[in-house]
């Protein structure tokens, strides 16, 4: 076919609303999800400038930065408790649905909004986070936007943009066992870098992209904004169509039947063109953790820590030796032997019920080492609900794991969850910056079931020895 | 938003590549509910450490390695870097969000070559108190005292709100008319 189009191009075009000769376009935005931190000087603008939000209706709210995970009734710190009451007030002001803490649904916005059924497939999704890109695990194009765009799409339900361009992302294969999903993204990242997808959106396709169900999709596509993209997207199909079901926001019966004939549409033409395209042998992935302070440093728990002198790019060496000098590890060291003081299983990328799962059967029987402090924090309240029906709350409390409340937690360290200055934490979330999990704290990123087989140990652990 | 056309200035630079928004303003002080006063913030967690950043205290222009500000969407880290001073940053990449962040808040994004990014963090080391004469009207960076000049692309529309200092929120709603028809065909 010529002409053909991508799967990106294709919801894009579905939603100009206008544009001029050589400016950008309107777009029109299907769905707006709001948390607490990088919405209230939009709404003080619309005040300011006398404005409504144009569409209550295809908005929706949540608290999960700032909130408490041990007790959600009290929030200590002053700033954070302000800043949850003033998203409960712009919400009540604006009529828009929140979804905060007095809710079942409430939760981090990357968990809580597709439970909601809020996120469909070729629709048009943002939100103040970058992890927005979660959503394109439905086949949407979601995109996270800063707070001048929450305002504009509060008072319009549309931004003024250029569209990116589309990349491929191929895995074919067959996932081996004791690889997840988390293994696959950091595997990729590892391959493109933290800037490779830099001006893209990424398409992921292959064999072992389709067989993954959709909370593992949505670990990918969370993660698609490490590697620098906008957005990250599968298509949709019957995985995703079997998900919605059902689902408050997804209509019923017939309308059900007749969106899946549309959503079955929506897939890259055959004769489409990608700007950029990469492939990865999906057979030959195993359990990846990082070294560095940069989500693309994923290696095997086997290997040793890279020596710097090795790097003969001259800004690489010295990023290196800056990485090393702040996770103060030594290079040569194998992974599998560098300690650990805290496990945190939990965040928009793995904090969904089959990743408390994943961990869960390793966790099974066993106990945390006893250097370890380690908590799972459910994604959302009706992950937690959920969990604690299949009992496996007990699983992990009788380990010694701390089973919280759900929110952000020790991601992004903005809440009561702080990891001590200097401390190690394997972490299932999705960033390893300096001081991303507060000042000193050095991050290790992974999957939940290295998290799991780590936490036993006390040390950094291939999982695969407990499977 | 800020107008901004010209601007002559010293320059402050930062080594790093690949500086993301966390450093540019870690999370901790993202708990307000205004955009004010967050200048004190700025690379707070870099205080007291080698980061290779040369001091020009109240310079307007910053020059950057490569994928400056990349990661969190939040634009508490251009709030930040305005009130620090900033109106110009130089860099040979962005991250798309951050990028975004910027335009609309009238601090100009500027991308140049890799090459040429070397060439001025060499300008500016050998002589740190090198003047900068940034032209958005002629899409132009020149050293000042030298004949040496860069050319840099921007998008057109962005260029002209910049230069003007206005909101493209109300270019959207001049077209309301538009966004209530599509809505009728949803």
């Amino acid at each position: 076919m010529k002409n053909g189009k991508t799967l990106a191009e294709k919801i894009w075009n579905n939603h100009v609303v206008f544009q001029e000769k050589l400016g950008p376009a309107i777009l029109y935005i299907d769905g707006h999800i709001l948390h607490e931190v990088t919405t209230p000087q939009a709404f003080a603008a619309l005040r300011e400038k006398r404005l409504k939000v144009r569409r209550p209706d295809k908005t929706i709210a949540t608290c999960d930065h700032n909130v408490p995970t041990d007790n959600q009734t009290l929030i200590k710190d002053p700033l954070s408790k302000l800043q949850v009451e003033t998203l409960v007030r712009n919400c009540r002001d604006f009529g828009i649905t929140l979804y905060g803490l007095d809710s079942p649904y409430q939760g981090i916005v990357h968990v809580m909004a597709p439970e909601l059924g809020f996120i469909q497939p070729g629709m048009t999704i943002v939100c103040g986070d970058s992890h927005t890109s979660t959503h394109g695990a439905f086949g949407a194009l979601a995109f996270g936007i800063g707070t001048t765009e929450v305002e504009q799409v509060l008072a319009t339900q549309c931004i003024l943009a250029k569209p990116m361009k589309s990349m491929e992302v191929n895995v074919e294969g067959i996932i081996s066992k004791g690889v997840t999903a988390k293994d696959v993204m950091l595997a990729v990242l590892a391959k493109i870098g933290i800037s490779g997808g830099t001006g893209f959106f990424i398409e992921y396709t292959g064999s072992l992209i389709r067989n993954l169900n959709i909370e593992q999709r949505m670990t990918i596509c969370n993660m698609s904004t490490e590697g620098g993209a906008r957005a990250g997207l599968i298509a949709p199909d019957k995985i995703t169509f079997d998900y919605l079901r059902n689902r408050k926001f997804v209509p019923n019966g017939k309308k059900f039947e007749e969106k899946v004939k549309e959503w079955k549409k929506l897939k890259t033409d055959k004769g489409a063109k990608y700007s950029k395209s990469v492939n990865l042998d999906g057979n030959k992935i195993e359990p990846l953790v990082t070294w560095g302070t940069d989500p693309a440093s994923g290696i095997k728990m086997n290997e040793m820590v890279p020596d710097p002198k090795n790097e003969r790019d001259e800004s690489r060496r010295k990023a290196k030796k800056r990485a090393l000098n702040y996770m103060q590890i030594k290079p040569g060291r194998k992974m599998e032997s560098l300690p650990i003081d805290y496990i945190l299983i939990g965040s928009c990328t793995n904090g969904r019920l089959s990743d408390l799962r994943d961990a869960a059967q390793i966790i099974k029987g066993r106990k945390v080492n006893s250097k370890v402090t380690a908590w799972v924090v459910p994604g959302s309240r009706r992950v937690k609900m959920l969990a604690e029906k299949e009992g496996l709350d007990r699983i992990f409390k009788e380990a010694g794991f701390e089973w919280r409340w759900s929110g952000c937690s020790a991601c992004i360290a903005m809440n009561n969850d702080k990891i001590p200055y200097g401390k190690y934490c394997l972490s299932t979330s999705n960033r390893n910056y300096e001081g991303r999990q507060g000042p000193g704290v050095r991050t290790f990123l992974a999957s939940p079931l290295t998290a799991a087989a780590s936490a036993i140990e006390g040390r950094i652990t291939d999982p695969r020895i407990y499977l | 938003m800020k107008a901004l056309a010209k601007i002559i200035s010293r320059v402050i630079v930062v080594e790093a590549e690949n500086v993301d928004t966390d450093q540019i303003i870690p999370a901790r002080f993202l708990k307000t509910t205004s955009k004010d006063s967050l200048g004190k913030y700025l690379f707070y967690n870099w205080k007291n450490k080698d980061t290779g950043i040369v001091q020009n205290k109240g310079a307007a222009i910053l020059l950057a390695r490569n994928n400056f500000g990349c990661g969190s969407s939040r634009e508490h880290a251009v709030w930040a870097l305005m009130d620090y001073g900033f109106r110009v940053i130089i860099s040979s990449g962005f991250g798309d969000i951050f990028y975004n962040n910027c335009l609309k808040n009238g601090l100009l994004c500027i991308k140049l070559k890799e090459s040429e990014i070397k060439e001025l963090f060499g300008i500016i080391k050998k002589n740190p108190n090198t003047f900068i004469k940034i032209n958005l009207e002629s899409q132009t960076v020149a050293i000042v005292d030298n004949k040496k000049i860069f050319y840099f692309e921007i998008d057109p529309f962005r260029k002209s709100y910049l230069i003007m200092g206005v909101d493209e929120l109300g270019y959207i709603l001049a077209h309301e008319d538009k966004i209530t028809a599509y809505e009728k065909n949803i």
